[in-house]
């Protein structure tokens, strides 16, 4: 009795509140745009019961993913953002492995703190940090006051609304989630490996590259998932810090659903999304789950 | 062990990258002048305004009760789902509820923010702090329930099957037992479902109406038009309540771990 009343209440809940509204969009995916409120057809009309049931279905169909197919700003957008996501997910790689490296080889009463200096801004608002840089990167923005102060540049450069802004943004908001798999897999390491590597005559690089590197790469995978996958679908940093010439998917599908008041290509456009995300994520779980059958 | 040059730099770099754009927001809350970007002199008038602005003050209630209202009921739904994941054993479509705890972690929010908006309107119900709350409550409460089972899943299962044999019931072996030992990642649950609250924009953005405007909406709204010292005001009070914050949870679960640590050393002495 209690174990069912136990059960029922999360289920019943992520049911209406998760499951539900995802069938709503996949519903009005497959229908057609109406000048109603709300703005598609058909609606499953009830009260004729099987046949209402069986018009409803015939209404349905897959315009508006041929639609996407047929305009170019959807298939860019979602190439657009795949590459943003992956550039940036290289780079933030680039940014966090010396620095996880670091914290990893600091004394290890140190550690903890530098862990949670790493984790701290990942607690402040999103929004605030991706906020920060818009001073630090426009015209007059502290980085171009002080390249143009030590002489380095005469012209400011345009940062902000570029590509880069926009990279720069993500790498400094993402920077955590790449930092801590890979210093969780670089504490581990045993450091007598190294030393016996370095005994047999290997030098620090090789050593780096025949033992460190091959050590910290499940975390390294665990790392760049973890950026990748939320980049794709990314709406502050690039409405904030990207320019006219960003496109990314999770601003597109604001700008559908917000300024043309489309539900139904929204709503593809969702989906697609999502049907993209489905592989980084699956194999996520497979790397996932390889890693804690080697642990054991 | 002594750091070696390469690791002092990565590490010196690494963080005056993370703290850097903070330190000037703070520090350029202080500025004198309207003109952000061009020094002025030490002020503090930008906080004063601030307080007048009754637009942001009105936002930060409504986004304290959401995050409170949402985080809680987060909590116990969270704590409930994390429950029936670790210990009720095999049931009809336990596969499809552990996908439905996870696959809200990796959604995006536009798509989370666009399906529960449509939801809403399908029903016809108001728009407005309750549905804020209601949609906050449904990614948080996964997001508890990862923290909460991971510890429910370390623990040791013979302390509740002692207080069960000694004729506690179910409902009493979980108040008197299990509740007070997962309760660290309980409150860690909490509090992470409040910031993540307090942080959302674009699922707010999507299920709010006319009638409630949270802080990170009003945020948004006024950066789109560029930076301004009261947002810059703002920001320093968001980030000093969240580091001061942060820090004193992390003193009290040194703290508690210390104390158990020194029980359990009783506990092999005696």
């Amino acid at each position: 009795m209690y174990r069912r009343l136990l059960i029922a209440v999360p289920y019943l809940w992520l049911l209406l509140l998760f499951l539900v509204p995802f069938g709503i969009v996949l519903k009005i995916s497959l229908s057609d745009l109406a000048l109603a409120r709300p703005p598609y057809l058909p609606q499953i009309d009830v009260s004729k019961g099987w046949e209402g049931f069986a018009n409803f279905l015939s209404g349905l169909d897959f315009e508006n993913y041929v639609w996407l197919t047929g305009d170019d700003l959807y298939w860019k957008a979602y190439l657009s953002s795949l590459r943003i996501a992956a550039i940036s997910t290289v780079l933030t790689l680039l940014v966090g492995y010396p620095l996880a490296y670091g914290m990893a080889r600091a004394p290890r009463e140190w550690q903890p703190t530098l862990v949670m200096l790493v984790i701290l801004p990942f607690w402040t608002s999103f929004l605030i940090r991706v906020y920060a840089w818009i001073g630090i990167l426009s015209t007059e923005g502290y980085l171009n006051q002080f390249l143009m102060s030590v002489g380095i540049i005469d012209i400011p450069l345009k940062i902000l609304n570029t590509n880069t802004a926009v990279y720069i943004g993500i790498v400094y908001t993402y920077l955590p989630f790449m930092v801590l798999p890979i210093y969780a897999a670089l504490e581990r390491l045993d450091g007598s490996l190294l030393e016996a590597a370095e005994d047999l005559g290997s030098s620090r690089a090789g050593a780096f590259w025949l033992i460190t590197w091959p050590l910290s790469r499940p975390g390294v995978v665990a790392g760049c998932f973890l950026v990748f996958i939320p980049v794709i679908g990314e709406f502050v940093i690039p409405s904030l810090l990207g320019g006219s010439g960003t496109l990314m998917i999770g601003k597109v599908l604001w700008e559908e659903f917000f300024s043309n008041r489309d539900w139904p290509v929204a709503s593809a456009v969702a989906i697609v999304l999502l049907l993209i995300l489905v592989i980084p994520i699956v194999l996520f779980q497979r790397n996932e789950d390889r890693a804690r059958e080697a642990e054991r | 062990m002594r750091l070696s040059w390469f690791n002092t730099i990565s590490l010196t770099l690494g963080f005056a990258f993370l703290y850097l754009p903070m330190v000037i927001l703070v520090i350029y809350s202080f500025n004198e002048s309207k003109l952000v970007t061009v020094w002025a002199g030490f002020s503090t008038k930008w906080y004063g305004e601030l307080l007048k602005n009754e637009e942001f003050l009105d936002a930060a209630w409504v986004t304290i009760r959401v995050a409170a209202m949402s985080s809680t009921l987060a909590t116990v739904l969270g704590t409930l789902a994390a429950y029936v994941l670790v210990r009720a054993g095999r049931f009809a479509g336990r596969t499809l509820f552990s996908g439905m705890i996870y696959a809200p972690l990796v959604m995006p929010e536009v798509i989370t923010g666009l399906s529960l908006l449509l939801l809403f309107i399908g029903l016809d119900i108001d728009r407005g702090v309750m549905t804020i709350v209601l949609a906050h409550t449904t990614f948080s409460m996964c997001y508890v329930s990862v923290v909460v089972s991971s510890r429910l899943a370390s623990f040791d299962t013979s302390l509740e099957e002692a207080a069960l044999d000694l004729g506690a019931s179910p409902f009493t072996a979980f108040f008197l037992v299990t509740l007070p030992i997962i309760a660290p990642a309980v409150i860690a649950g909490w509090l992470l479902a409040f910031t993540l609250s307090l942080d959302d924009l674009v699922i707010a953005s999507f299920t709010t109406g006319p009638s409630a405007t949270t802080l990170p909406i009003k945020i948004f709204s006024a950066v789109r038009l560029g930076v301004s010292p009261e947002i810059n005001a703002l920001s320093t009070l968001m980030i000093v309540v969240v580091t001061v914050g942060v820090i004193v949870a992390s003193l009290v679960t040194k703290r508690a771990a210390v104390a158990r640590a020194r029980e359990e050393l009783a506990v092999e002495r005696s």
